[in-house]
């Protein structure tokens, strides 16, 4: 469960939003849509703390956020929220495999090779797992920053834009796997786009 | 899955950079590694050869030259001097022993050397098998003369003329082998061992019979060893100014050697030193610009818990892990080059250098690569404090 109350946020005082309240149970989603400008970004990157607000409350699962060390944030972070971004960055250097890896690795747990097999397997990628990730197609590559996202078992997953560099065929399938994966693991999923095909696939909408 | 992996996975994937920072290393470390490794051998060699000669006497010319000639066997002699003047100085009472020595004659590149038995007690040789030299045409031999030529003993053999493979064969005149020394650090490994009246026999023939038997009695050179401290202050001066023959103090002259060669290896020391500063701003400019094209990768670590700790700790990672294996490829090559080297000096002076263990200095080499490895990643790295995660991931 993630709550947003009364949320603030300005850049140097001249663009200042605000942002309506909301709440996203567990294993629900909650589209959030808006035109470009309209702080899409910012407010995903309040719900994942990479920001912090002016103003306002964020709790997952009843705790209180915006008042955590940075030290303790970068531990919640890593351990109860999953993020999925606009465009699939992963360190170059490594295999798929190690990319999915190294997620448990940051949270300071056991690397599970076999979660990142099965979700391999789940997202439809398992034969690719021992290549270089820029040898992937993008549509390939947002499902594995999706399995990455799933790998530590997060409780909140927040998704920037997912599928705006994605033809209809590979947006339908990206949304689909990500809510089936968030509710399978009940963790709440928040999807930030101005992507118009999403529209009537969600059923929780927000317009900025 | 953890730091180090992902040091090697990132060095890895910039296959060309790493190899040039690690060259540039390898070549720096292994110049100054083989610069202590050969100064080490060479000053081993040296001292051990020269213990206990305080003076050498032959014939005039250059004193550096009379040393090399008579003390380490690798330049050509001087010139003779008269056997009566020898004798002469080794009954001053100032002259504890003076050993002379008839040089002029090889087999396969080996000297002959005429002396007497004092010549391989000075070295405390011992014998592997059979006798020491007694009569004219009798040779004992170094361990290394008895492998390389192959001689065993009641093997007889002839010299030829001069230091050369190839100098004119004494034919008619054949030595024997009575006895092999163990193996003694010395120069007298290298050495076949003859009494002086050998190689006057030789050489009477060789030129002239009627002549050979009023001429006078030569020998090369003759090594001093003083009673007293006093004697290197009065005897030098002596002879120089009251006979044919010159003086020449290996102490004085072989310090003057390695002064001379001294500027050579300061240069290249300097360029070994250059070479490593350029390595370390080549491990600069790689991290800088690998870090400049990963400042997304960084800013996704740290969205992903990372702490900028651990992503510092992994850049200088990076630099150390380069630091290591220029360290040991370095010190590798150094080896190998001392190997050549070795192979080089043994064909042509005989004079091996087989001591490949580490020295202690190295420690010094391979905290001064860590040190450049570390702080030309750590500069760059310390960019890691400032990214500013949001506005990183948002630009992209």
């Amino acid at each position: 469960m993630l709550e947003a109350k009364s949320l603030q946020y300005a850049y140097q005082s001249a663009r200042k939003f605000t942002f309506p309240d909301f709440a996203c149970p567990n294993g629900q989603s909650l589209l959030i849509l808006g035109q470009s400008g309209k702080g899409k970004t910012t407010l995903l990157h309040l719900l994942a703390m990479l920001l912090k607000p002016e103003k306002g409350s964020i709790s997952v699962d009843g705790q209180e956020v915006t008042s955590m060390s940075p030290r303790s944030l970068a531990k919640f972070r890593a351990e109860q929220i999953g993020i999925v971004y606009q465009k699939a960055h992963f360190v170059n250097a490594l295999t798929v495999r190690e990319n999915l890896l190294i997620a448990n690795y940051l949270a300071d747990k056991k690397t599970d090779s076999a979660k990142a097999e099965f979700l391999a397997g789940e997202l439809g990628f398992a034969e690719h797992l021992s290549k270089k990730t820029f040898q992937l197609s993008q549509g390939e590559q947002q499902r594995v920053s999706i399995a990455r996202a799933l790998m530590n078992g997060p409780s909140v997953i927040l998704a920037d834009e997912p599928t705006s560099n994605l033809d209809d065929l590979n947006c339908e399938r990206v949304i689909r796997l990500l809510k089936a994966q968030s509710e399978k693991i009940g963790a709440s999923l928040i999807v930030v786009t101005h992507d118009q095909r999403l529209k009537d696939t969600f059923t929780d909408r927000i317009f900025l | 899955m953890n730091l180090l992996n992902l040091s090697w996975a990132n060095l890895k994937d910039k296959k060309l950079n790493s190899f040039l920072s690690t060259l540039l290393l390898t070549l720096g470390i292994g110049i100054i590694s083989l610069l202590l490794l050969l100064n080490k051998q060479l000053e081993d060699q040296f001292r051990k050869n020269l213990r206990g000669i305080d003076m050498v006497v032959g014939a005039k010319g250059s004193p550096l030259q009379l040393i090399l000639s008579s003390v380490y066997q690798i330049d050509a002699p001087t010139g003779n001097i008269p056997l009566a003047e020898v004798q002469k100085l080794s009954r001053n009472p100032m002259v504890k022993t003076a050993i002379p020595l008839s040089m002029g004659d090889n087999y396969h590149g080996f000297r002959i050397v005429g002396t007497n038995e004092k010549y391989p007690e000075h070295f405390a040789a011992e014998l592997e098998a059979g006798d020491l030299f007694e009569k004219s045409m009798e040779v004992t031999v170094g361990y290394k003369v008895a492998e390389g030529a192959g001689l065993k003993i009641g093997d007889s053999f002839a010299g030829s003329h001069g230091f050369d493979k190839e100098g004119e064969s004494h034919g008619n005149h054949q030595y024997t082998v009575k006895g092999i020394f163990k193996p003694t650090g010395s120069v007298l490994d290298q050495l076949i061992l003859t009494p002086i009246s050998s190689v006057w026999d030789i050489h009477a023939d060789h030129e002239n019979h009627a002549e050979a038997d009023t001429a006078e009695k030569e020998v090369t050179s003759a090594l001093i060893s003083f009673r007293n401290p006093m004697a290197m202050m009065m005897l030098p001066r002596m002879i120089n100014e009251n006979t044919k023959m010159q003086t020449a103090l290996p102490s004085i002259e072989i310090n003057r050697l390695i002064e001379l060669l001294g500027v050579g290896i300061d240069t290249l020391r300097a360029l070994a030193l250059l070479i490593m500063i350029i390595a370390g701003v080549s491990v600069f400019v790689s991290l800088y610009n690998s870090l400049k094209e990963r400042k997304y990768e960084m800013a996704l670590l740290l969205s992903m818990g990372a702490t900028r700790t651990k992503l510092f700790l992994l850049l200088l990672f990076e630099g150390l892990l380069l630091s290591l294996i220029g360290f040991f490829a370095g010190t590798g090559l150094s080896r190998l080059g001392l190997w050549l080297f070795s192979q080089t000096a043994e064909r042509d002076f005989n004079y091996s250098f087989r001591n490949f263990s580490f020295l202690p200095e190295e420690i010094y080499l391979l905290a001064a690569a860590i040190a450049i490895g570390v702080v030309a990643a750590a500069i760059p790295s310390i960019g890691i404090y400032t990214i500013n995660i949001s506005k990183t991931l948002a630009e992209d």
